[in-house]
């Protein structure tokens, strides 16, 4: 996926729903996977030049990989702050940029690791488990 | 309540997914901020807005959202119409603000 376009931001996070619909994947745990890839697409289609998202599906849980080159984020910490974002104004009259996407894959994620080079690009790495909260119905 | 009551009720015009009336309202989310819809909004939620633009299409199918309201007599954009048509998200449109927009439901037993 490119950066700088929203038109087609989000399609990749269609694709992956409807084959999670396909794995035996429980509804709940899809749903956290699906809103964690959309973000992470989301900041690929706001901040990165181009990036990739890698979703697999292991038994009961998943593995989301996103991968960007771009301008990587100088203070990974000040970026994990809730409402703290470097948006566009752009981004932001669309409804981006509100700095909630990295807080909501860290909530949807069972495991979140995130690593940055200035200059280079940035890669997040969430790992997804079966929750007790989760329901055990597959998906519709 | 489904899609179809709270349109007759609220006097919402139906501008895409007509198939999808007979869904019924499990809730509501009222924002402009797409990341807040995607962190917050349940499956079966009625999503009250002002943004128009395609990417609202996106967030009501991702989470299986009843229904899009386009609050404030705003008019969604002809790509967001058609990708919502495409992808089967129902869209309407409200005369009203969202703010009375979410009272009437909220009067109606919406929750």
């Amino acid at each position: 996926m490119l950066g700088g376009g929203f038109f087609l931001a989000g399609r990749a996070s269609g694709e992956v729903k409807r084959r999670l619909g396909e794995t035996g994947l429980a509804r709940e745990l899809a749903r956290r996977v699906v809103i964690a890839t959309y973000e992470a697409e989301m900041n690929i289609c706001i901040h990165a030049i181009s990036g990739d998202v890698c979703v697999s599906v292991e038994g009961k849980g998943a593995t989301v990989v996103a991968t960007d080159r771009g301008p990587g984020i100088a203070d990974v910490e000040q970026a994990l702050v809730p409402g703290f974002s470097t948006a566009s104004e752009k981004a932001r009259e669309l409804g981006f940029g509100a700095g909630m996407g990295l807080t909501n894959m860290q909530r949807c994620a069972d495991s979140f690791k995130i690593e940055s080079e200035v200059g280079c690009g940035t890669t997040v790495q969430m790992e997804f488990r079966p929750r007790p909260t989760d329901s055990e119905e597959k998906p519709g | 309540m489904t899609v179809a009551e709270a349109a007759g009720a609220l006097g919402l015009e139906v501008l895409t997914g007509q198939p999808n009336l007979g869904k019924t309202i499990t809730g509501a989310c009222v924002s402009d901020l797409l990341s807040y819809v995607m962190g917050s909004a349940k499956a079966g939620n009625l999503w009250i807005t002002i943004q128009v633009h395609p990417n609202v299409v996106g967030v009501g199918e991702l989470l299986d959202l009843a229904a899009i309201v386009v609050a404030d007599g705003q008019d969604p954009e002809t790509a967001t119409l058609e990708n919502a048509r495409q992808h089967g998200v129902t869209i309407m449109k409200s005369r009203d603000t969202a703010f009375v927009v979410a009272g009437r439901l909220y009067a109606l037993g919406v929750t």
